[in-house]
């Protein structure tokens, strides 16, 4: 009996069809508001295109218009520079549900993020009923393909209902045309407009066009021409896989023996650990993978956990850097005139066997609010995380802080901080732990949010010494306006008063200082940064030290002077002797190969002099 | 008695005495600094040869060491250099126009013109000498009088013109100018036997309007709220000179105590001359927080700062005595206070027909 039941519900799942499946898991697929249909539909496309340019190591040249509103039907057009799909496989990358979705290869890539594009494909068919056209060129001197696509909603296969040869002026690329029922907003964070500004954030690599349906047309520039190095895929580290993915690999591979799957399909598993495991797990070596039943796949899942293995490797992920994350925060805020950013990326780390990596980024004053929450940007695997903020490990790290002790307000010392500040934070891991399928929060990995929380405290520390330094300086800078102009008018009025020659004030300015004055200025053209840097003595005695100037990375130094007594790749060093007392010294080097704002803050420190006596440097720490 | 040009002498004496301190100090590679007495209420004390408060010894000091103390140096440089050229020109200048002129001082420039009169106020603590006599004058004239008195006063013009503040004058009365030193005002006679200095003019204009000021021989001074110095200076003079006995009556609230202390001991920011503007034998007739409640007068409650108001006052030296204390306390414990014209609450002649007779019978000064 109990079998006759069972086979019915079978045949009744297998009559789902993609559309009721679809119509289901709206939320957890992205399409749950018209609003956040249009957003997913345009970060699906955008997704694929971006991953597309970077595998063929073009640097992405994105297009993306949004057309229509009446009757809420909106037209998207997205276009790309990448390699182009052979005509053969256009259906079933558009056309059709969890197509080639390759679960078991470990790569940081953005293709994870989502369902991908045919829920776009079908989203558009569910509520316009009209097909897509895809347009497909593969290289110079081949033809460009246009498909018209539809969903056989039933079946789960694509059907195209028209095929031509056109003329196409990209040389190779993709483009889809979808229509949909939407509804386009702006200026709010939920929008594909600061979807596609944030996409611009990470992707500094990236040109993206956006023309809107009023037809504001909006380029978001490419902030360096370097590709980010590619990201390689890595076998699955048996730490951190699942019953259903390990049964699955044992099936699909061509492995014949039980110990070669182990040690060939899978990362930090020798020979030698393989026959461990296997011994564990009280199976044979020789028994065939295949054929392996749930109970065997359970008893090595159990026997992975006890066999003592080396990490994954983890030059696999392919982080954005500081320097482009500086670029890219720099040019998208533009507008807003921060004062500072600062930036941080961790070492890669591990959990459940996953290889992950945190950077992340502050950019704080300028014209941003001062009295409201900062705002956070979350990005895993370059791509923006616009919804679900609050069930995000990334939110609940930033929570955890205490950020008053960096210079933002925050209530209690808890919960999301308030100032002139916006916090970044990107996750980059061959998988991404989500809190669900709709992949818009990042899942409460103990790992994870240590990483986040070093990362950002990092940043922060960087801030709060920014903060500082300004304020130091502020002081001193009205001090010296104390002495360079109000103590000379001083000593004038009461010279006229009293009717006496005015007096020389030289010795009071010295008393009333009493320190030694670092002043420096930093200055870009042509991707040169200039370095000026006045140190004067306001001390009432000959003074003599170590000054040192870090140097960033990648800054080469193309002039200095005078010359230093000590210069590498870090840092360069002058030895100050006998700065008499008022007497006024300048040093100066200049850094070539330098974008705009890579490098707008001397970093100063000296040694052999109490620090607390110079104004605008720190102690040096260093040998 | 010296003449005003001989006492503008002498405060510009005074004055380049400072400049020549400042003037010492950076020749000698000192920070020059200037000291003046703290002027807050926890420095004033009582001096017992004229019965006011005065400044105590604690003082602050203004080092060019600062930003700040370096400015007020140099402002004080450019005020002494202006005096010194109004002296010599035989100009003088409100107290506004100072602000205005310090625009073309540079650094030295004021921010608002509280800084300006502050410093004018620093300049005759350190001076000793009055800021009439550095040629600087108030924008605000003095209030209104009305009541059997006779005074001359010296016009614009240089004549001497005798007025009666009853008979010679309309309804809004007298009006007090900004100096009355002896030179500009002399009290000639008087028939009144009581000064009742009053707070608002609304009370003011009902005690004239019900004849107050004839038909009990009073002389009515509206004080305009905190009153300026040439009121608090004519009322003294009305005390010492014609031995006039000084009440003052005022709203039921912790800011017009302040006003009746200004008048009585002297206000906390012109401590430097209390002996010079204060009337100690003046007393306060009311509203007291005991009419309040004994009259049954309308009230409202009292606010935040009403209250922090009203315990400053508990720690005011000006107002530690028994009487005071015990009506301050009786407020905070009310919640409530009152206003002068609450007392029409009984009809518009009750305030002249039943409250003042009422209340200054009780003082002594009965009809």
């Amino acid at each position: 009996m109990r079998s006759i039941v069972a086979e019915g519900l079978a045949k009744k799942q297998k009559d789902i069809s993609v559309a009721e499946f679809f119509e289901r898991n709206k939320q957890i697929l992205g399409f749950d508001t018209s609003t956040r249909a249009l957003i997913t539909s345009v970060k699906e496309a955008v997704d694929n295109a971006l991953d597309a340019c970077e595998e063929a190591t073009v640097l992405p040249d994105i297009f993306v218009k949004i057309q229509g509103g009446e009757d809420d039907e909106y037209r998207i057009v997205v276009e790309d520079n990448g390699p182009g799909i052979v005509k053969k496989q256009i259906p079933h990358v558009f056309a059709r549900l969890l197509y080639g979705s390759r679960f078991h290869s470990y790569r940081q890539s953005r293709g994870q993020q989502g369902i991908g594009i045919s829920a776009a494909v079908l989203y558009s068919q569910l509520t316009t009923g009209r097909p897509t056209v895809v347009v497909s060129k593969i290289g110079e001197g081949y033809p460009a393909h246009r498909l018209t696509l539809l969903i056989d909603t039933k079946q789960n296969r694509p059907e195209t209902v028209q095929e031509d040869m056109v003329h196409w002026e990209r040389e190779s690329g993709t483009r889809i045309e979808l229509a949909m029922q939407g509804r386009y907003v702006r200026n709010t964070k939920h929008s594909v407009y600061e979807y596609l500004r944030s996409t611009a954030i990470v992707n500094p690599h990236a040109q993206i066009t956006f023309v809107e349906p009023d037809g504001t047309r909006t380029v978001f520039e490419r902030a360096t021409d370097r590709l980010p190095p590619q990201p390689r895929e890595i076998k699955p580290h048996p730490y951190g896989i699942e019953l259903g993915t390990f049964m699955k690999m044992a099936k699909e591979s061509t492995a014949r023996k039980l110990s070669s799957f182990l040690s060939t399909e899978f990362s930090s598993v020798s020979q030698n650990k393989a026959e461990k495991i296997i011994q564990q797990a009280g199976l044979s070596p020789s028994d065939r993978p295949g054929k392996l039943s749930l109970d065997d796949g359970k008893k090595i899942l159990k026997a992975f956990q006890g066999v003592k293995l080396m990490a994954p490797p983890t030059d696999c992920l392919s982080p954005i850097g500081e320097l482009l994350i500086k670029r890219g925060l720099r040019k998208e805020m533009e507008s807003l005139s921060p004062e500072f950013i600062a930036t941080d990326k961790r070492s890669p780390a591990v959990f459940s066997g996953i290889p992950f990596l945190v950077e992340t980024g502050i950019v704080y004053g300028g014209d941003l609010p001062a009295e409201e929450r900062v705002d956070i940007l979350r990005f895993a695997n370059r791509v923006p995380l616009l919804y679900q903020e609050g069930d995000c490990a990334i939110t609940e790290t930033i929570k955890n802080i205490d950020w008053r002790i960096y210079g933002l307000q925050q209530r209690g010392g808890k919960g999301l901080p308030y100032g002139p500040a916006i916090i970044l934070v990107h996750v980059a891991s061959v998988n991404i732990p989500f809190t669900s399928e709709s992949k818009e929060a990042i899942a409460h990995v103990e790992e994870i949010e240590k990483e986040i929380d070093l990362s950002l405290r990092q940043c922060a520390r960087k801030m709060r010494s920014h903060l500082s330094k300004q304020e130091k300086r502020v002081k001193t800078r009205r001090k010296f306006v104390l002495i360079s102009q109000i103590l000379p008018q001083i000593a004038a009025k009461a010279a006229e008063v009293v009717g006496k020659p005015v007096p020389s004030i030289d010795e009071v300015i010295i008393k009333i200082m009493n320190i030694v004055w670092v002043d420096d200025h930093v200055s870009f053209q042509k991707g040169t940064v200039t370095s000026t840097i006045d140190i004067t003595n306001y001390k009432d005695r000959a003074q003599s030290f170590q000054f040192y100037a870090a140097l960033p990375d990648g800054g080469e130094v193309v002039s200095v002077s005078p010359e230093p007594a000590e210069r590498n790749q870090r840092y360069l060093m002058w030895s100050v002797s006998k700065l008499q007392p008022g007497e006024k010294r300048q040093l100066s080097f200049q850094l070539g190969g330098m974008a705009e704002g890579d490098f707008d803050e001397n970093s100063l420190y000296v040694k052999g002099i109490d620090p607390v006596n110079v104004i605008g440097v720190e102690k040096w720490e260093g040998g | 008695m010296t003449t005003v040009s001989e006492r503008k002498q002498a405060a510009l004496r005074e004055m380049k005495k400072i400049a020549q301190r400042v003037y010492d100090d950076l020749s000698s590679a000192r920070i020059p600094e200037l000291e003046i007495p703290s002027r807050t209420k926890a420095n004033i004390e009582f001096d017992e040869r004229h019965g006011v408060w005065k400044y105590g010894d604690s003082a602050s000091t203004r080092s060019a060491v600062s930003l700040s103390g370096a400015q007020m140096l140099l402002r004080t440089m450019y005020v002494i250099d202006f005096i010194r050229q109004m002296v010599e020109q035989n100009k003088s200048s409100t107290l506004r126009e100072l602000y205005y002129i310090s625009e073309g001082w540079g650094e030295g420039k004021f921010s608002t013109q509280g800084d300006s009169d502050r410093l004018a106020e620093d300049l005759e603590i350190m001076t000793a000498t009055l800021r009439e006599d550095m040629s600087l004058r108030p924008e605000e004239d003095g209030a209104r009088v009305i009541g059997d008195l006779v005074i001359e006063e010296t016009t614009r013009k240089g004549e001497k013109r005798v007025i009666h503040c009853q008979d010679d004058v309309g309804d809004s009365g007298y009006s007090i100018p900004y100096t009355v030193e002896k030179e500009k005002l002399r009290i000639k006679s008087t028939g009144a036997r009581l000064v009742m200095a009053v707070e608002t003019g609304g009370m003011f204009d009902r005690l004239v309007e019900n004849g107050f000021d004839e038909n009990t021989d009073t002389i009515l001074v509206h004080l305009k709220g905190q009153p300026a110095r040439s009121t608090r200076r004519f009322i003294k003079r009305l005390n010492e000179e014609q031995k006039l006995p000084v009440v003052v009556f005022t709203d039921g609230d912790p800011w017009s105590y302040r006003i009746f202390a200004s008048v009585a001991y002297g206000a906390i920011k012109t401590a430097h001359i209390s002996e010079y503007l204060a009337t100690p034998a003046a007393e306060y007739l009311g509203i007291t927080p005991s009419d309040i409640h004994n009259y049954q007068l309308p009230t409202d409650d009292l606010t935040a700062e009403d209250i922090s108001a009203l315990q400053s006052e508990l720690s005011d030296p000006r107002f530690n005595d028994d009487l005071w204390k015990h009506e301050i306390e009786l407020q905070l414990k009310m919640g409530k206070k009152s206003e002068q014209q609450a007392l029409a609450k009984y009809g518009l002649d009750y305030v002249t027909d039943t409250y003042l007779p009422e209340k200054l019978t009780e003082m002594g000064y009965g009809f």
